[in-house]
């Protein structure tokens, strides 16, 4: 008998998981050095693994060899760390391929641009003649098939906007790359003094660098928010013949029989068969306590069932769930936000015009002043070059890539292109408040003796019930009775004997009280209520404190729980908000004139992130509002929101600071450009200074 | 002045050994993760 490995033989599971092809988990709270090295030296010693590695960037781990990912999972675990499996089918193992073509038209463009330099240097010195044209012809024979595959990033941009006839940054840019590039060449060939070879080259190189910074911060939040998609669970339990199966969330068929087990959310839409069920629709409707429904009621996907297990007749699947339809209207809203202009290209409807004319005015200027068609178009295209269009093209995308990579590090994954942007106007915040100012409700003993408490928790601690595991982990510091005979009933509660008397933990209903929820009964003694509070999520009190702007509650849920907490974090509510209410409060904000900032996480709240001027969705919202939301806060913790608005706010004002400092230099250069003293020295000078001093500018954001 | 006709091929091959060394660097990933190669500098094995 031969096996892959040892425990091959004794697994055989463990030879079908392992294909070769890497394992990668997730590793959300990786750091540092000693995270790294600890890893990777514990996993390279675990029996099957041929190959650990950590990328810090993405906090990813890959692992090869024969081995089953639950046990690195749990190895993981042991070590401290949280752990996720990803789905490779759906994470796509291929290299960024964009990244890298850009990388590589980057270095090929700094290879030639420094060797023309070099060329261009010996003719600034003072070659002539003979020298200075085969010099020319050299960087000729360089520049021109590197600009060809350098530029092609720009050259495509420019072609499609264009195309639509209209004006983006990519324009001007093209525009000055190309004229330079044939000018020179038509100078060097006929024996002329200036070749702007090297300005070109130098720009194509600047403004690749923007482009590969951009690229980069782009692509990191993109693979974080395909991460969260990957750890959501898409398998359901379908009953088959009396047997229960495992299937794809994605091939249940209207009419088919669904179990949905306890804490698990409910894959489709249908009918209850099952007796009677206990739902949280918090993500749906918002409303913060769980509601009772019995058989033949309606169950939405979406819904997380807190009761038994139950059973339901599925009666739409796939796209016509009603979370699918919810999702769908989001697309039609976010057109309105892929209409937004950025500052960059209203920069560029500005100064490409300008400069253009600057350039046709100055062709004119010299052609009837002198009469010479060569030197006045000479004159033109060094105007063109020297406007540098360089420091114009870094100016946006130098900040942004530094104020997202902050973000980022702080926990708030950017995805939407103009969300900084958008979010550095906003003036008025609208919350969701259940899942979004507030977590899992917690459960309330006030008025509960300490014989109570200490039954309470030996009892919840007998069952893995969501709601009972939320009452063991409240009564954490109380002392667990003694009870005998201790028994769970599915579906009911657990029941036991304290000092000869019955005791039970359990639906209200079982202990013959008179309420819906979870209750304690001891004795003959009436049932008592156990209160479900909602807790304020952790961070809110100290963001909102920081907060200079009007905010306010706008939620699903019922008037008294969402007044309580709107007093207690001092903020006006408007309660009983369905989505379509919340829609059109966001629009008449809209027309009123604010531009408001949605933070929210339930379906309810979807449509209105998408509409929002701007939004935020923490983590645990549900995937159609990630989608629809702007930025998604990867932790807990709302404490720092306050610093996304202040960072757009400086993300901003970087920006404009350094549209000022090329305008500047823009301003000193031009003159010269027009009376006809810039020379490719100049330009090139010109051209460095400004980017440099751009970029670093740019790099204040860290400290900003 | 004939020394050019070496000195400039001479000094555009060295440049494109730089390239060479540069495509390669990236065809084998070592852009991949900045941040982790910044830390594994203070591991000690």
């Amino acid at each position: 008998m031969t096996a892959a490995c040892p425990a091959c033989a004794v697994a055989p599971m463990a030879q079908q998981v392992s294909t070769g092809a890497g394992l990668q988990f997730s590793l959300p709270t990786i750091h540092c050095a000693a995270c790294i090295g600890k890893i990777e030296r514990e996993l390279n010693t675990l029996k099957g693994v041929n190959f650990a590695r950590v990328n810090l960037s993405l906090k990813r781990l890959i692992v090869e060899g024969t081995v089953d990912p639950d046990r690195v999972l749990a190895a993981l675990k042991d070590l401290g760390f949280e752990a996720y499996y990803l789905n490779q089918s759906d994470q796509g193992n291929k290299p960024d391929a964009t990244g890298r073509a850009l990388l590589t038209r980057m270095a090929v463009a700094g290879f030639a641009m420094m060797n023309v330099m070099l060329l261009s240097v010996a003719v600034w010195s003072g070659a002539t003649d003979a020298t200075r044209d085969l010099f020319h012809l050299i960087s000729a024979c360089i520049s021109l098939p590197v600009i060809t595959y350098s530029g092609q990033p720009f050259f495509q941009n420019a072609w499609s906007a264009l195309r639509v006839r209209r004006l983006n940054m990519d324009v001007p840019i093209s525009l000055a790359i190309l004229l330079a590039a044939i000018m020179s060449l038509y100078e060097s060939l006929n024996g002329g003094d200036h070749a702007y070879f090297d300005a070109a080259l130098s720009l194509t190189f600047f403004l690749l660098i923007g482009r590969y910074l951009d690229h980069q911060t782009r692509s990191a939040a993109r693979s974080a928010a395909k991460e969260l998609t990957a750890l959501e669970v898409h398998t359901t339990q379908r009953i088959k013949n009396g047997k229960l199966e495992t299937i794809q969330a994605t091939s249940v068929k209207v009419g088919d029989q669904i179990m949905v087990p306890t804490g698990a959310g409910v894959p489709v839409d249908g009918i209850l068969l099952s007796e009677s069920a206990f739902l949280d629709r918090s993500i749906l409707t918002g409303e913060s306590s769980a509601s009772a429904i019995n058989v033949n009621d309606t169950v939405s996907a979406g819904e997380i069932n807190v009761g038994a297990p139950f059973e339901l007749s599925a009666t739409s699947v796939g796209e016509n769930t009603s979370l699918r339809r919810m999702a769908a209207l989001v697309d039609l809203a976010e057109n309105g936000r892929n209409q937004y202009t950025t500052l960059a290209d209203r920069a560029a409807q500005i100064y490409a015009p300008a400069v253009h004319l600057l350039a046709l005015f100055a062709f004119l200027g010299w052609f009837l002043a002198t009469g010479d068609f060569r030197l006045s178009l000479n004159i033109a295209i060094a105007v063109l070059i020297i406007t540098c269009p360089c420091a114009l093209g870094l100016a946006v995308p130098a900040v942004t890539t530094a104020a997202i990579s902050r973000l980022f590090s702080l926990g708030f994954l950017v995805k939407h292109a103009t969300a900084l942007e958008r979010m550095a106007e906003i003036d008025n915040i609208v919350f969701d408040k259940t899942g979004t100012l507030t977590q899992a409700s917690l459960p309330s003993f006030s008025g509960f003796s300490a014989d109570e408490k200490s039954i309470a928790l030996t009892l919840a601690q007998a069952s893995h019930h969501p709601l009972s595991r939320a009452v063991s982990n409240r009564l954490q510091t109380e002392t667990a009775a003694p009870l005998s005979e201790i028994e769970e009933i599915p579906g009911k509660g657990v029941k036991a004997f304290w000092n000869g008397q019955p005791v039970r933990l359990g639906q209200g209903a079982w202990l013959n009280g008179q309420f819906d929820g979870l209750g304690l009964r001891i004795g003959r003694r009436p049932a008592k209520r156990i209160h479900f509070n909602e807790t304020i999520r952790e961070g809110v009190v100290d963001a909102l404190r920081n907060f200079e702007i009007h905010s306010e509650i706008l939620t699903g849920d019922a008037k008294e729980p969402a007044q309580r907490v709107a007093d207690t974090l001092g903020l006006k509510v408007i309660a009983k908000a369905t989505s379509t209410d919340k829609i059109e409060h966001l629009t008449a904000l809209k027309q009123a004139g604010q531009h408001t900032l949605m933070v929210g996480d339930g379906l309810n709240d979807t449509a209105a992130l998408a509409v929002a001027h701007a939004s935020i969705a923490p983590s645990t919202a549900l995937e159609a509002s990630r989608n629809a939301a702007d930025i998604v806060l990867l932790k807990d913790s709302f404490a720092d929101l306050p610093t996304v608005l202040h960072v757009a706010k400086a993300a901003r004002t970087l920006s404009k600071q350094n549209f000022a400092i090329a305008a500047l230099y823009n301003c000193i250069a031009v003159p010269f450009a027009l009376a006809g003293f810039a020379t490719p020295l100049a330009a090139a000078l010109a051209m460095s200074l400004s980017s440099i001093t751009v970029i670093l500018n740019s790099q204040r954001m860290r400290y900003l | 002045m004939n020394i050019l006709v070496i000195l400039i091929p001479v000094s555009l091959i060295l440049g494109g050994v730089g390239l060479a060394a540069f495509l390669w660097t990236v065809r084998s990933d070592q852009y991949d993760d900045d941040q982790g190669n910044a830390a594994r500098i203070l591991l000690d094995d």
